[in-house]
């Protein structure tokens, strides 16, 4: 039971800190570190730029994508390794957010899927961030029933005719590629009849519309296709066995542990200590003291649960499941924080402009952001259901459209 | 970084549940549970064998020179089993505050015994409600008599010696309390047990009426050796606690899967599925607050004060949520006698008090927070 590194970590984290040291953009550390949860932003300098260019310096250097294989851009480390670098990282690290689905997702399941010529022509690029990625899964009628898509692909020659619409696609305003789940048979059970592919989100017949989400910003779209041609070289894995693919794509999703999860906590435990009531200094009251206290356990819990997980990485144990808690825990966590601190405010906690507000209205984002928290990338009910059933091994929900074909699947709740 | 158990502690705590689910079988609980016995005295004889009484006690004094971590990982496992011994009075309140602050005559007295299982100690600190505060205290020790009474004391009804807590000085500082080992054979000690809705861990009422005592560290400085007492067996109880959540949790799912309503199992039922992760969340958060108590229990780390407090809430709420609602999960047999649910439950109520209620050690928390992030 020990923090320490091993000889071989230690000598990786001293190469990392120094290099960072010399290299990272110190000119937005502060603002960096100070960024409220979904809200980053520079002043004075536009951000995809920022992040682009500091990708880009790592990519030179070696320090980009970590664990993937040197020839695809990466460096081929260890997981633990993986970690140590955002340990070191630190407030610059959120930077990386845009290219998190590509290298996160997309980079994984074209390493797994396509042809090695592909690989070598869009992997290092995406590594580098000169070009980023989305994701494509989504649709109104498929959130968190992903395979219940209804986003065509017909065969034309050598070529796939495509139609639909896909939501919740983060960073598509600004993506270059997309990987896209699609459905090239209706007359088989929904899971049977998926199809895979990446596209150039530039190709004729794209349309992204930025959605407005509840806190103002338009971090994710919609996005339409009308007979858009891509062609079968851009197929990933087999007709119709694009469920499996997809599953490669989700499985890669937890790897990405380590950074820790934000709760609200730090903030509002900052907050309070100096907040001043009627009664006296606020962190003298009961009540309160007794909620900080429930918080902040949840909190220092999961980021001793995210020190287990990353001691099985060091250990060449691969993470599980149960790493479904970060997200499951801090979501409601960060909502019902920024509630109560807004509450702490009275009526001026309505206030929402940075110079009436409190904080520079750093709770009232976070109360609107975090709504979004509790369902992007599987809600809090999907996450329950996740580690039910394969952390304590209970029987999956009833599907009833199971055996179903896709087109005989009731499409309205009520006749 | 290895933020774990090593593998020798891992077959300890094998070893341990090993023994523990021969020897301490629900029916050995319920034997105490029903009054035939004041305690399982074969399992703590059983114990002494093992060496498990004796693991965080240095060789020199009897033990096993182990260390903390050992403890951590039998405590887990004695939580896990309800084991019905004095364990927790005599191994984490008894025998921490004489290695604290004991003197090398007191150690080669008392830790030899404790090891051996021939002497069952405890803490006499409460005197009726109320959380532990110097103020508290008003029994006194004057000329080397105490007089007094003390209540709740655990497991005082069948407890060899105690470790009392006891007003030396009128200044209203925390130095006015000091400590002393008294034999609670001697004359002046009256011991009266106690009904609590946890009959596995006994209680009881000790008076004491001009009672030849002997000190315990320095006079004056009884409140600070108490404070770190407390916080050392709260990083312990944290494991008995967490051990028990997770054997809550276990029973809730065994049930949910063996169990059919309405044509399948009840554990395919997404309200029963999702009341069962959140059990798995809380324990699985308390068990990593308990993990960094015990590396700051075992380096005896500067943190320990925060990390005893964080463990100490985490893992009471956890046991108390896991014992709830596996009765739930139950339904009706759930709060029958003949199930073993209600004898979870109890003791995780019970336990959440013993050491100080969860108002004690949130403020300990905060104040903690406060002071680290003042320095």
């Amino acid at each position: 039971m020990n923090f320490d590194d091993t000889p071989q970590e230690a000598a990786f984290r001293a190469e990392a800190k120094a290099w960072i040291a010399a290299n990272a953009p110190k000119q937005y550390e502060d603002e960096l570190r100070k960024a409220s949860l979904g809200r980053v932003q520079l002043k004075g300098a536009n951000i995809l730029e920022v992040a682009k260019a500091w990708q880009k310096k790592k990519a030179e250097a070696g320090w980009a994508c970590l664990h993937w294989p040197k020839e695809y851009g990466g460096r081929g480390a260890t997981p633990i390794e993986r970690v140590i670098w955002q340990q070191e990282e630190g407030p610059f690290g959120r930077l990386s957010a845009m290219f998190i689905i590509g290298h996160g997702m997309c980079g994984p399941t074209m390493m797994a899927f396509a042809g090695e010529e592909q690989k070598r022509k869009y992997l290092p690029p995406l590594a580098s961030g000169e070009k980023i990625w989305c994701q494509l899964f989504s649709e109104p009628a498929g959130g968190s029933d992903v395979a219940g898509l209804r986003t065509r692909a017909e065969k034309d020659g050598d070529e796939w005719v495509i139609n639909g619409q896909k939501i919740w696609t983060s960073g598509a305003h600004y993506s270059d590629y997309g990987i896209l789940l699609t459905r090239t048979d209706p007359t088989v059970p929904k899971h049977k009849g998926l199809t895979m592919f990446f596209l150039d989100m530039k190709s004729p017949g794209v349309e992204v519309r930025p959605i407005k989400q509840a806190s103002g910003a338009s971090d994710f779209n919609e996005v339409y296709f009308t007979d858009v041609r891509i062609p079968d070289s851009q197929r990933l894995g087999n007709v119709n066995d694009g469920w499996n693919v997809s599953l490669t794509t989700l499985m890669n999703e937890r790897m990405s542990i380590g950074a820790g999860v934000a709760t609200g906590f730090p903030e509002l435990f900052d907050f309070c200590s100096s907040l001043m009531l009627e009664d006296g200094p606020a962190i003298e009251n009961r009540a309160m003291r007794s909620k900080l206290a429930n918080w902040a356990v949840k909190a220092s819990g999961l980021k001793y649960t995210s020190m287990r997980a990353i001691s099985a990485l060091s250990r060449g144990e691969r993470p599980g499941p149960e790493n479904s808690i970060g997200k499951l825990v801090a979501g409601s966590m960060i909502q019902d924080v920024a509630a109560y601190a807004l509450d702490l405010q009275g009526a001026a906690g309505a206030l929402n402009g940075p110079e009436d507000a409190e904080v520079a209205g750093k709770f009232q984002a976070m109360l609107l952001r975090a709504p979004g928290t509790r369902v992007e990338g599987g809600t809090d009910e999907i996450m329950r259901n996740i580690i039910a059933e394969r952390v304590l091994g209970l029987p999956g929900d009833i599907r009833v459209d199971k055996d179903v074909p896709f087109n005989k699947i009731p499409t309205k709740g009520r006749a | 970084m290895n933020f774990d158990f090593s593998d020798e502690q891992k077959q300890m705590r094998d070893e341990a549940r090993k023994f523990l689910s021969e020897k301490c079988p629900p029916k050995a609980v319920r034997e105490v549970l029903d009054g035939k016995a004041a305690y399982d005295k074969a399992l703590w004889k059983g114990l002494a064998e093992m060496g498990f009484l004796g693991v965080a006690i240095p060789e020199k004094f009897g033990g096993a020179g182990a260390g903390h971590l050992e403890l951590c990982v039998i405590a887990e496992e004695m939580g896990r089993a309800l084991a019905p011994v004095p364990f927790s009075s005599t191994v984490y309140l008894a025998a921490e505050a004489i290695l604290i602050a004991g003197s090398d005559a007191q150690k080669q007295k008392w830790l030899p015994k404790i090891a051996s299982g021939e002497a069952i100690g405890t803490l006499a600190l409460f005197e009726g409600k109320g959380n532990p505060s110097p103020k508290a205290i008003k029994l006194t020790a004057n000329g080397g008599a105490l007089n007094g009474v003390k209540k709740p004391v655990p497991d005082g009804a069948i407890a060899d010696f105690a470790v009392v807590a006891a007003r030396t000085g009128s200044s209203g500082r925390d130095s006015d309390i000091s400590l002393f080992i008294v034999d609670l054979k001697a004359t002046g000690v009256e011991v009266k047990s106690l009904t609590n809705i946890d009959p596995t861990r006994g209680q009881a009422e000790i008076t004491f009426k001009d009672t030849k005592v002997e000190p315990l560290g320095a006079a004056g400085e009884g409140w600070g050796v108490i404070t770190q007492v407390l916080d050392r067996a709260a990083v312990l109880m944290a494991f008995e606690q967490v051990g028990g959540a997770d054997r809550a949790l276990e029973m809730g799912r065994d049930y949910a899967l063996d169990r059919i309503a309405f044509g399948r199992p009840i554990g395919s039922f997404q309200a029963v599925k999702h009341m069962l992760a959140d059990m798995y969340v809380s324990a699985t958060l308390a068990r990593s607050n308990c993990y960094y108590g015990a590396w700051a229990l075992s380096t005896n780390a500067g943190e320990l004060p925060e990390a005893a407090a964080a463990a100490r809430i985490s893992a009471t709420q956890a046991f108390q949520h896991c014992a709830k609602n596996n009765i739930q999960v139950h339904g009706g047999m759930g709060f029958t006698w003949e199930f073993d649910c209600h004898m979870y439950y109890r003791r995780a109520n019970a336990v959440a008090l013993g050491l100080g209620s969860l108002s004690y050690w949130e403020d300990a928390l905060i104040d903690r927070m406060r002071k680290k992030n003042a320095a």
